[in-house]
């Protein structure tokens, strides 16, 4: 490894577009993950957060548009994509542990069959990671005799033992019980304060406000609002922002029904009249039948 | 219908577990009415003589049982083989990103399950007449192993195909995220877990095969080569009873019996575990 400059980046992502059919999700998003620094991503579901994410490691291939992961082009159909995943590690919402292998051979699979380690080397390595997420004592158990917790910890620890270079993380604490949320997130913490370059899908606001170097505001397929957290989350300038944060932050004050005029107003124009009928054909029949009668 | 109809006096309606209680009454009735008639009507002596004679069986089960057995597992087992490997080749194939492929292995699935097994045989009978010289090593093995594997290859291909679809997409998103290229993702993580699945379905086929490698009778076999049904007919007809099939019968039950409660436990373990 070259001596890190401060603040090299490692990712580079310029005008990233990505659509599924006819529906744009990415609609040119631009962002640079430096080395060393923790971004979170937050934002509505449906914002396309997670698509952002799995571009980076080509999970979803791109429509158009460049990313640069170490200064090589991801998006090129010539790039050796095994090569670059195997300097990421990934961890999943649905944690995916392989459920016919133990925990220890989770951690070890890919460390033998793809960095040619031997296994001894693949299993010390998988036990120090293990004992980082406090697992140490669970490496013969199975995925299934795990809690959930213990499953997205030990997917850190699969992730972390291919000694990658940079981590993302798809919403790792949204499929878990609320009270395993914070064993996942003291282990994100940790390795975080050890310098690790993170990517950081999240719902966790306290987790993005108080471990964040950077805070990415998606809305709408494009990046709304990016900075300090304190900025981002605690003096948000941008309206859609502040909306965002409020239903988050405080949801037992909600407005009934603002969910809905947010949604129709980021959709505005994307739903035909005629299914608006059919969606509500009472309304419909009431309001013609009054016409008629007035 | 005529116009002028009678009011029926109001008949008193049974409660629904009566009425349950009077069709299982009904349903016990026929039963022993059945075995009843089966009991008097029967002639006891005519059927022990023809299916159970006690020399017989003796006869059947010294005189060489043992080998028929061991060639009946020795085929099933061969073909079991060739089948499940053609059969995951054959699976693979039909997944492949390389469109002819996916062709040859339908082709080939198709026509295999479509055609009746002993066809298959009988082609493989004929096939040393038709092309001089032509030899399958391991007579008569190799070609009992060859003509069933192929015809196993075809059902297990799309069990195995199934299997593989099985697996959750994010197992795969796994593997590859951990840099796996996409054989070592296959081989590693994609097939163990199909495999698992479809386990109960794969001893199911191998109790077919046991029955299907009865149709071995069309090769033409010497003695040594006969499995069970083969045995037990050519006893049957030179004795003029039909006591040395039944005995072969049994045989069969003893292999499969063993396998289809091993296929239950493993169906309830599955279902447990999910």
């Amino acid at each position: 490894m070259t001596a890190p400059t401060p603040a090299a980046p490692i990712v580079e992502v310029t005008d990233l577009h990505k659509s599924f059919g006819a529906n744009d999700v990415l609609r040119g998003l631009s962002a640079t993950i430096r080395q060393g620094e923790v971004v979170c991503v937050i934002g509505p579901s449906g914002s396309g957060k997670s698509t952002f994410l799995r571009c980076i490691n080509l999970l979803e291939s791109p429509t158009s548009g460049s990313i640069k992961v170490g200064g090589e082009e991801v998006n090129d159909p010539d790039c050796d994509i095994d090569a670059i995943r195997r300097n990421m590690g990934m961890v999943f919402q649905q944690f995916n542990l392989f459920p016919h292998l133990s925990v220890l051979e989770n951690c070890t699979v890919a460390q033998t069959t793809v960095l040619k380690r031997s296994k001894d080397e693949a299993q010390a390595k998988a036990r120090e990671n293990l004992e980082k997420v406090g697992l140490s004592e669970k490496e013969d158990a199975f995925p299934a005799q795990l809690s959930g917790g213990q499953q997205q910890r030990v997917a850190i620890a699969r992730a972390l033992s291919m000694d990658p270079k940079l981590m993302l993380f798809d919403e790792p604490t949204s499929a878990l019980d609320p009270e395993l949320v914070g064993d996942v997130l003291s282990v994100m913490r940790r390795l975080a304060s050890e310098g690790m370059t993170m990517f950081v899908v999240t719902h966790e606001m306290a987790f993005a406000r108080d471990v964040a170097d950077r805070v990415i505001f998606m809305d709408g397929g494009v990046i709304v609002e990016e900075g300090a957290p304190e900025q981002v989350i605690g003096e948000p300038t941008e309206e859609r922002t502040k909306v965002f944060l409020q239903r988050v932050l405080d949801p037992t004050h909600v407005e009934a029904g603002a969910e809905d005029a947010a949604y129709a107003k980021r959709h505005v124009g994307e739903v035909a009249a005629d299914d608006v009928d059919e969606r509500h054909p009472a309304t419909h029949g009431r309001n013609g039948g009054g016409a008629g009668r007035g | 219908m005529s116009a002028t109809h009678t009011e029926a006096p109001p008949k008193k309606k049974l409660s629904p577990r009566r009425r349950a209680q009077r069709i299982r009454w009904v349903q016990y009735a026929v039963l022993v009415g059945v075995a009843l008639v089966i009991a008097f009507v029967a002639d006891w002596g005519q059927i022990q003589q023809q299916f159970f004679r006690s020399d017989l069986i003796r006869t059947t089960l010294t005189e060489g049982v043992g080998g028929a057995l061991k060639n009946t597992i020795v085929y099933t087992a061969g073909a079991f083989v060739i089948g499940l490997l053609l059969g995951t080749v054959l699976a693979l194939m039909r997944l492949s990103s390389v469109a002819p492929y996916r062709w040859i292995a339908t082709i080939w699935i198709e026509f295999f399950r479509g055609l009746p097994a002993i066809i298959v045989f009988i082609a493989f009978g004929l096939m040393s007449l038709a092309f001089e010289g032509f030899v399958i090593p391991y007579d008569p093995y190799g070609t009992v192993w060859v003509a069933l594997g192929l015809v196993a290859s075809a059902y297990m291909a799309e069990t195995i195909r199934a299997g593989i679809q099985a697996v959750p997409p994010g197992q795969i998103e796994a593997a590859r995220s951990l840099g796996m290229p996409s054989g070592v993702a296959t081989r590693k993580i994609v097939l163990p877990q199909a495999f698992r699945v479809i386990t109960p379905p794969l001893t199911n086929e191998l109790i077919l095969l046991v029955k299907d490698s009865s149709l071995v009778y069309v090769l033409g076999l010497s003695a040594s080569g006969y499995e069970l049904t083969k045995y037990g007919r050519q006893l049957s007809s030179d004795n003029a009873s039909l006591t040395p099939l039944v005995v072969a019968g049994f045989c069969y039950l003893i292999i499969t019996l063993p396998l289809s409660i091993i296929v239950r436990r493993m169906e309830a373990r599955q279902k447990k575990e999910r």
